[in-house]
């Protein structure tokens, strides 16, 4: 995966928050979240459910006013400025917003009609598959063909920044990879992308930058080789109940020995594992006669990140 | 060249794409965006590709234009709608004008007596009925959530839906005047009633509308329904529709007249068959109505 380099003199971020707070009666949705979204890259917002993923990116489409904080847009406050706004940017909400009768074609004209250089509906319809279904109703379409539908119509009128919730969620593994390659192609065209998702595989692959939130607040930050490279990961399968109080010993400061499940190891260390503490951990088995199968040198997933991160599982 | 596999779809190069910058500007052949080949390893310079950022905001006459031609149609197919707009209003003009079903008054003609009021009925079912049952499944769909984050303004939807409100009333005006006509209605009415019959149907309009848009936008779409559909029969029987509300007690009337489609129906009939130049009484009703019924809509409507 590349890593998105903005362009040297970009006039404003795709979208900077800063202190961003808003509360649902008592409750901190967001709760003074600063992040910033550097222009043409992919940027991923993740978060387990209730972490205030969609109510952040329903600020920066001007949909909800902010208590307190600063949200800019491609340099434009969301609400103040919405007549220029939107015509810049593009949508996907997590669910709805097409009516149900209206054949897709005519969803998506209708919508090029708003906009002065839209790609051709023809042409889109085919480029998201929906062409065999182009005069079907909304409400007849498989979750996944309404995915699309609504991905089209967020692209539509050429934005130069696009917010999409939960993109792909309830399309099958062939209509998600295609997907990927929609916004890849979106993004090396210098439109630039917000996301938020719960597929630890989609953020790791499409993602210049991912900001892990929770409870509202930022926790991490960084490019997926940022966040998941600061630990690796050495893992082997042998006998069950190992010492691994003993194996510390052989191990730098600081690292860490898990069982789990039984006869699964994993050793943590900071950094990167490196020969010396291969040969310390195989070393370490020769001396107790344990032969360790499957050994593996990794580094975290962002999976592992998250959960250490938010003490929860992404997908709930 | 498709993103997604279609079935039944022949490989090949893509078919002719009308509308879209020269080819060149498409990327390497082989496919429009170079989506079918990421392998290649041979990227396409980045701003030269379909999807290189072009935003911009469509003239706010196309938009308008757009959208209520999508409201129109979407209306026009829906048959239930279709029912309550055309053809109800249809079947009661010509029902209880070729059949004595009510007594209108010795030596009246029926049909003079019914087109004024059907007139009314068909104004409350577009602009109240029809329109506030829309209205609040687009709000529960979320369809205006997704529109305002288009470049189409609050102002601008507002305009598309008053044009396609018009315009179906055109429509259903143009049938029921037809129908009228051809069972003999001979309308008795001041030359200036080329004036004040639009003017009386445009404050309903605007009253039904406001009414309209404060269910669609403050109840749940269900709710809304079933209200809208209720308010609809009631006023059918308490308008003054096919019922003159001379038939109902005298200290009903008064009250029946200040309701909107009481206004409407007595003022079109005040006009369209007594002669009256200027109903001020009604206009005022109607005025007073679509006043506090848009203030309140304006205030208290609920997009999502």
């Amino acid at each position: 995966m590349n890593t998105g380099k903005a362009a040297a003199d970009p006039p404003a971020p795709a979208v900077e928050i800063g202190g961003l707070v808003k509360r649902y009666g008592h409750t901190a949705a967001v709760d003074g979240l600063s992040l910033t979204a550097v222009r043409g890259a992919v940027t991923g917002i993740l978060g387990p459910n209730g972490a205030g993923k969609t109510t952040t990116i329903e600020i920066c489409e001007g949909y909800r006013r902010p208590d307190q904080g600063t949200v800019r847009v491609v340099g434009l406050d969301p609400l103040r400025d919405a007549r220029a706004l939107r015509p810049r940017i593009g949508v996907m909400l997590q669910s709805g917003g097409i009516p149900p009768s209206v054949p897709a074609a005519d969803y998506l004209k209708l919508l090029s009609s708003f906009h002065i250089n839209p790609i051709d509906t023809a042409l889109l319809l085919d480029l998201v598959g929906l062409t065999p279904v182009a005069r079907t109703p909304y409400k007849r379409l498989s979750g996944g063909q309404q995915q699309r539908l609504s991905l089209a119509a967020a692209i539509i009128g050429r934005p130069e920044l696009i917010f999409l919730d939960e993109p792909t969620a309830g399309m099958d593994p062939q209509a998600r990879h295609t997907t990927w390659e929609l916004i890849a192609q979106l993004r090396k065209a210098g439109v630039s992308v917000i996301l938020t998702t719960h597929f630890m595989e989609e953020a790791e692959r499409l993602c210049d930058h991912v900001a892990i939130i929770d409870h509202g607040q930022l926790v991490a930050a960084g490019t997926p080789e940022q966040l998941t490279g600061t630990v690796g990961q050495l893992r082997f399968r042998a006998e069950a109940g190992l010492d691994v109080d003993s194996l510390l010993t052989v191990l730098p400061p600081a690292s860490a020995v898990k069982e789990s499940p039984a006869g699964h190891y994993v050793i943590e260390v900071h950094g990167a594992v490196d020969p010396l503490l291969l040969a310390a951990v195989t070393a370490w088995c020769a001396d107790r006669g344990v032969l360790a199968n499957s050994l593996r040198i990794e580094s975290r997933t962002l999976e592992d990140v998250f959960l250490e991160l938010t003490g929860k599982e992404l997908r709930t | 060249m498709t993103v997604f596999p279609r079935d039944g779809d022949p490989p090949g190069p893509p078919r002719a794409r009308a509308g879209l910058p020269p080819s060149s500007s498409l990327g390497p052949p082989g496919g429009p965006l170079g989506l079918a080949d990421t392998t290649s390893g041979n990227p396409e310079p980045s701003g030269t590709s379909l999807f290189a950022p072009a935003p911009g905001a469509a003239p706010l006459g196309r938009m308008v234009a757009a959208q209520a031609g999508l409201e129109s149609r979407t209306l026009l197919r829906n048959g239930e709608q279709l029912l309550l707009i055309l053809i109800i209003p249809l079947l009661l003009l010509a029902a209880f004008s070729l059949e004595p079903l009510v007594n209108f008054g010795a030596g009246l003609s029926r049909v003079d007596f019914l087109t004024p009021g059907i007139i009314a009925l068909a104004v409350m079912s577009t602009a109240f009925t029809s329109q506030a049952i829309a209205t609040g499944f687009e709000r529960r769909y979320g369809v205006l959530k997704r529109l305002g984050a288009t470049p189409l303004s609050r102002g601008g939807l507002i305009a598309a839906k008053t044009a396609t409100v018009v315009g179906v009333e055109l429509v259903q005006g143009a049938l029921i005047i037809a129908v009228a006509l051809a069972i003999g209605w001979r309308p008795d009415a001041s030359p200036a009633a080329i004036v004040v019959a639009p003017l009386l149907i445009m404050l309903g309009t605007a009253a039904f509308s406001g009414l309209a848009l404060l269910m669609a936008g403050t109840l749940r779409a269900e709710a809304t329904l079933a209200a809208a559909n209720l308010v609809y029969i009631l006023l059918l029987g308490l308008g003054g529709v096919v019922f003159p509300l001379t038939k109902f007690p005298a200290t009903a009337r008064p009250v029946l007249e200040l309701l909107p489609t009481g206004a409407l129906s007595t003022g079109l009939r005040s006009v369209l068959q007594h002669g009256v130049v200027f109903p001020v009484g009604n206009i005022i009703t109607l005025a007073a109505w679509a006043a506090v019924a848009i203030t309140l809509a304006t205030r208290m409507f609920r997009w999502d």
